[in-house]
């Protein structure tokens, strides 16, 4: 990294720019701040919505049915889901698609020629949404990873990364952080996951940052097994079946899982008539683009399916959050979308589908209001003690070069992660010889030195860094889970504990600590 | 995978090597650009849904790396297919107004949400 430094200075600095990194960045700088937004990728096409789409909270006007709404996700929520973020979420969710109306995105009408907003298309969504963001005057920086967070003895001040594109570092000073870098998918190819390798939680981590939930991070989606197209909703309509054409009658994904250990199991969407043939193909223009460039038609012929793990990034766990500000325990550091915990609102079960997409919405806009808010207050010379940051800084050690084979290792964090008879079906003498494993792979990671010129490597080995960190967090808290409780299916507890209702926080990268934090009640309370 | 960029198409424009998420293109001076990293390549297709000349394949297969990086007559009909669906480009119209997901999940959801 010979080549230079560009620095920045701001009030609000939001690293990730999805949807919720957008809606924070838009959000922040409609309250008059200067805003900067780092995307590892581009803002607009990074990230799991861009490449695909998302259903949204189906929100109405009358209270009856936000009450009706409210309780069902109370319900779904596993006793972890509380009532004050569920009403928190339902009003973001309507007040962000009334804003997204008005931002012209181009939602298909009823009959009454009114909006129906209950879904949105990933490309035209992100698209517009940096259009909107920079139309708010928000500084966008590309290509450009965070590797790690400025602090300084009020917290959190910036964050400090490097520009794929020119090779640079650069740094922004800012007096609030948003992460809104998604979740962890391990690069296991789900649809538009590969820049979602939890580097947020790490920086986060790393600054003293307390993260919850990460037991809740082993969700699979259905996928063509040749391709990555990670979509869900319309197996709805699907019959699965094994190689020789029996009919698999137990769809549950675990039933699935263990057939497809034995053998390669097939789906084909036959129970779609015509008319919902055309509903899908206009809904989900890009499952069908694969199958249209194989010349495979869906409908008649089975196709080979996998279940691919998507992490945290359709899972529940992520950096805690203190209140309902999205602040975290850090001062000035807030987290948003799927960098955050989701078990408020979505508990143990998935947060897949349309509670993610409105929480991205919903979290962006409080997280952005509220790092506004603590911008205005901060005085920015407190800020910059550490000016001249620079991340090569951390490679001064003097030690010969060792660099690592990035693709090995990122295989060697995969194979503990990703099978089923691992993260699927858990337990406790599993989940330690992964964790002993992992163990090992941190220390090696943290050995790993690399050219200083090349960024790329630099950032290869932060974010394989990340994913260790991650799946060192989900089978540490997952073994302090001592039940079994939505994804989080611990074979040796197989029973769900009604009687010890708690959130799993935990804590540090090199020396982690686990607490557990006891929770009220039941699916009810209010 | 990313495993074709037209020659003949390609406006120098460069930009799928801003929109790529991972970075699979290179700038090249006065030339077009590069598929440096084609393994890189999450194969979201938003590399030709930007490209304004069709001039990008993505193959929907994950493992095609040891694949030339050419096009059949079959694909090469199908450059632009994805741009087209989603309506992007001059003259058409955003399909998102087509969008019937909500038609769909009408037949899966009640009032309240998804059926536990």
């Amino acid at each position: 990294m010979g080549s230079g430094l560009k620095t920045f200075e701001s009030d609000v600095l939001v690293l990730g720019g999805g949807p919720a990194g957008t809606w924070a960045a838009y959000t922040a700088a409609s309250q008059g701040v200067k805003v900067v937004l780092a995307d590892k990728g581009y803002c607009g096409s990074s990230g799991a919505t861009a490449a695909s789409g998302t259903n949204l909270w189906h929100v109405r006007s009358e209270p009856a049915r936000r009450e009706a709404s409210i309780r069902r996700f109370l319900s779904r929520g596993n006793g972890l889901a509380n009532r004050r973020w569920l009403e928190i979420l339902y009003d973001h969710t309507k007040m962000g698609t009334e804003q997204l109306i008005e931002l012209g995105y181009p939602f298909p009408l009823d009959e009454h020629g009114r909006p129906i907003s209950r879904n949105l298309q990933g490309p035209e969504y992100m698209r517009l949404m940096r259009k909107t963001v920079r139309k708010a005057g928000v500084v966008i920086l590309d290509h450009s990873p965070a590797l790690k967070l400025i602090t300084g003895e009020r917290g959190v001040s910036g964050a400090a990364g490097v520009n794929l594109e020119t090779g640079e570092e650069w740094s922004v000073h800012a007096k609030a952080v948003i992460i809104a870098t998604g979740g962890c998918a391990f690069l296991s190819r789900a649809l538009g996951c590969n820049v979602l390798t939890g580097d947020g939680y790490l920086m986060a981590a790393e600054a003293g940052a307390v993260l919850s939930g990460m037991e809740f991070s082993n969700i699979y989606g259905f996928s063509t097994e040749f391709s990555s197209c990670t979509k869900n909703f319309l197996y709805h309509w699907a019959t699965f079946y094994r190689e020789d054409n029996s009919v698999i009658t137990n769809t549950d994904k675990r039933a699935l899982a263990i057939e497809m250990q034995r053998a390669p199991v097939y789906a084909r969407i036959d129970k779609a008539s015509d008319a919902i043939q055309v509903a899908m193909r206009r809904s989900q223009p890009n499952f069908f683009l694969s199958f249209d460039r194989l010349g495979k038609d869906p409908f008649r012929e089975r196709f080979p399916i996998t279940l691919r793990l998507e992490g945290t990034v359709r899972g529940t766990g992520g950096i805690n959050l203190v209140d309902d500000t999205c602040a975290t325990n850090v001062p000035g550091l807030y987290a948003a979308g799927d960098a955050a915990t989701r078990e408020f609102v979505a508990g143990a079960t998935t947060g897949g589908g349309h509670i993610n997409a409105s929480w991205a919405i919903c979290s962006g806009r409080i997280s952005g209001s509220a790092a506004a808010d603590y911008a205005l207050g901060t005085e920015a010379a407190a800020m910059r003690t550490q000016l001249h940051f620079r991340f090569t800084e951390r490679h001064s050690a003097g030690k010969p070069a060792r660099s690592m084979d990035m693709p090995s290792i990122v295989k060697s964090i995969q194979e503990e992660v990703i099978p089923y008879d691992k993260n699927l079906f858990r337990t406790e003498t599993s989940m330690r010889a992964s964790l002993a494993r992992l163990n090992d792979l941190w220390k090696t990671i943290r050995l790993n030195e690399h050219d200083p010129n090349d960024v790329r490597a630099l950032v290869r080995s932060r974010e394989a860094a990340s994913m260790i960190a991650t799946a060192r967090w989900m089978y540490t808290s997952a073994l302090e889970r001592k039940e079994s409780r939505g994804m989080h299916q611990h074979d040796d507890y197989p029973a769900q504990d009604n009687g010890a209702l708690y959130r799993v926080l935990i804590s540090g990268v090199d020396s982690i600590r686990t607490q557990r934090e006891p929770q009220s009640g039941g699916p009810d309370r209010s | 995978m990313i495993k074709y960029l037209s020659e003949d198409r390609c406006i120098q424009c460069n930009l799928c090597v801003k929109v790529c998420p991972t970075s699979v293109f290179d700038k090249v001076a006065d030339h077009f650009p590069t598929i440096s990293r084609q393994e890189d390549c999450q194969t979201c297709f938003l590399c030709e849904a930007y490209c304004p000349v069709d001039a990008l394949y993505v193959s929907p297969m994950l493992d095609n790396t040891n694949e030339p990086l050419t096009v059949t007559p079959e694909e090469s009909a199908m450059l632009g297919s994805y741009r087209q669906a989603i309506g992007w480009g001059k003259g058409r119209s955003s399909t998102a107004s087509l969008d019937m997901t909500h038609i769909l999940r009408d037949l899966v959801e009640d009032d309240a949400g998804p059926r536990s």
